[in-house]
């Protein structure tokens, strides 16, 4: 049974692999044309042009500037610099800062830091399918408020939020509007100025691009200083030599998805659709996490009552099968995903959950030998759980 | 992550299941932290356990864990069964990693819990039992501090 050589890989909101074109688009960067950027030689400045090329594809992508482009290591530190460095910029007018409960750890632990710095933070509750409480969200803001860092879609259950309204909301006011877009981009259009956002955050790897490198936009009407110091790279916002094979694999992701994230969405949606319907209809107390339809093409966020996620896992691995529980990140820490409780789940339904995530090589044949392996673990694990066992006596009780 | 042992006791779990009319059953662990386990003991006149079978919520490492202790305390006297520790229970399963050392914990606890629950229904006392800190049994709402068999590492 764990044999079988066959891998299927449904852990694309973990990471994903990267694309041939992009790779092939990568590598002179890497040995060919290895100048940095900041060299004043002729040759250095193929990578400077390069570097530019992707800055405009990028900024073309999100309907912004290219000077609105800045190159980072990717999605934790684009969050981390953005919050933090509007926080700092913006403490003579305020020290309130508004996110939602179900944000990624690296805009979490990024505000639970600032508050162990005088800063106060609101945390906005979901509803039960993870869309954001815009009264609860209105209600929070205060005149000391000038952030609003809210994702564009979740990580964990797929739902997107009400992106557009919470930015007509912070223009209103007059607060700075950061959104972790990480998951979104390149699966669904974005573009920052009919969304009202002044900052955002995405990352290459999520994307078929490399890993190490990601973007924050900023609007240039925003004033906030650099993040990481030392260089005058990123208009003297963003220092450190330019990754410039991962911003060339970024840019050329970018531009990929740009063409093929229409086509896409209709066929990726079709699949999650059909794997929600069929595991909804054919496990037993299984539910959906997330909305049904406000929510990201590929992804399906499953609870199984009475198992537990790590077990269940570990099965599929045994039969060739990547998937996550809550987030990948949260591994290791023995609390259920903060995305399951705040959608209501309570804690051994939410200990019980499946993350598949589809890519566009992710074929319906894929789906069925993973939703047919699902009903046997789980039905597995149930025979050995005593939760299932009290639930069935208390069922012939009745 | 997990030792080979464990693998396999996860994979081909032994004693799974229930044991009707046991002599002593014991459930321990709590679903907020993901792990619950129920041992069923079948002892007999001489105070030997003839059987034991276990039904667990959790992890890989709970099931595992749950698996070696069904196994290291079969045949033994209760006095013998008292003395699977945690420790035992791990070193037979070539370690555990840090993070699931609770699991074993919680192993321990389940064996006492069983033996405890017999104990009562007897009204006899073994000697160096003490009540068990996690009987869900009785228990199902416990606060967020009496996740006490989580705290010992």
């Amino acid at each position: 049974m764990s044999n079988e050589k066959k891998m299927i890989y449904l852990d694309n909101a973990a990471t994903t692999a990267v694309k041939p074109e992009v790779l092939t688009h990568m590598m002179p960067y890497l040995q060919e044309y290895y100048g940095n950027p900041s060299s004043i030689y002729s040759f250095a400045g193929v990578s400077t042009k390069a570097v530019d090329e992707a800055r405009d594809t990028v900024a073309e992508f999100l309907g912004a500037k290219g000077k609105e482009i800045y190159f980072t290591s990717g999605g934790s530190e684009s969050d981390n610099w953005a919050i933090k460095s509007a926080a700092a910029a913006n403490k003579n007018k305020g020290n309130h800062i508004i996110t939602s409960a179900i944000e990624h750890h690296a805009v979490l632990h990024t505000c639970s830091y600032l508050e162990k710095n005088g800063f106060e933070v609101s945390y906005i509750g979901v509803d039960e399918n993870g869309v954001i409480k815009m009264n609860e969200l209105k209600e929070a803001i205060r005149p000391t408020t000038t952030l609003i860092s809210v994702m564009f879609a979740n990580n964990e259950i797929g739902t997107i939020q009400p992106i557009k309204e919470i930015g007509a909301l912070a223009k209103e006011n007059g607060i700075l509007f950061h959104t972790d877009a990480v998951q979104a981009y390149g699966h669904v259009p974005i573009n920052v100025n009919e969304l009202n956002i002044d900052m955002l955050s995405a990352s290459g790897h999520k994307i078929h691009g490399p890993k190490g490198v990601g973007i924050l936009y900023i609007k240039d009407s925003v004033r906030i200083g650099p993040f990481i110091h030392g260089g005058s790279q990123e208009r003297n916002r963003r220092a450190g030599t330019h990754n410039v094979p991962g911003i060339v694999g970024f840019a050329k992701a970018t531009e990929i998805a740009a063409k093929t994230m229409a086509e896409n969405a209709v066929k990726l949606m079709a699949l999650r659709d059909y794997t929600i319907d069929r595991m909804l209809q054919e496990v037993p107390y299984a539910r959906l996490n997330g909305h049904r339809t406000k929510r990201l093409p590929n992804n399906t966020n499953f609870c199984f009552r009475f198992i537990e996620g790590e077990s269940l896992l570990i099965m599929l691995d045994n039969k060739g099968i990547c998937a996550s529980s809550g987030s990948a990140c949260t591994s290791g820490s023995l609390d259920p995903s903060h995305v399951l409780l705040a959608i209501g789940l309570p804690h051994e339904i939410a200990h019980g959950s499946l993350r598949l995530t589809l890519s566009e090589e992710t074929t319906k044949e894929d789906l069925d030998y993973v939703i047919d392996a699902v009903k046997v673990i789980v039905e597995r694990l149930r025979s050995m759980s005593p939760l299932y066992e009290d639930f069935v006596k208390g069922q012939k009780a009745e | 992550m997990y030792s080979e042992k464990v693998m396999d006791h996860f994979e081909h779990p032994r004693n799974v299941g229930e044991i009707e009319g046991a002599s002593g059953v014991g459930t321990v662990g709590n679903a907020k932290c993901g792990d619950i386990m129920r041992i069923y003991l079948d002892i007999d006149e001489n105070q030997v356990i003839q059987d034991c079978k276990f039904k667990t919520f959790g992890c890989g490492a709970a099931v595992a864990t749950s698996s070696m202790a069904t196994e290291l305390v079969k045949g033994k006297s209760i006095q013998e069964a008292l003395e699977v520790t945690n420790v035992a229970v791990m070193e037979a399963l070539d370690g555990l990693p840090p993070v699931k050392i609770h699991c074993s914990l919680l192993a321990e606890e389940a064996i006492h819990a069983a033996l405890w629950n017999y104990a009562e229904k007897n009204h006899i006392e073994i000697k160096g039992l003490k009540k068990p800190k996690t009987d869900i049994h009785e228990d199902d709402h416990k606060s967020d501090d009496d996740r006490d068999v989580v705290a010992y590492d």
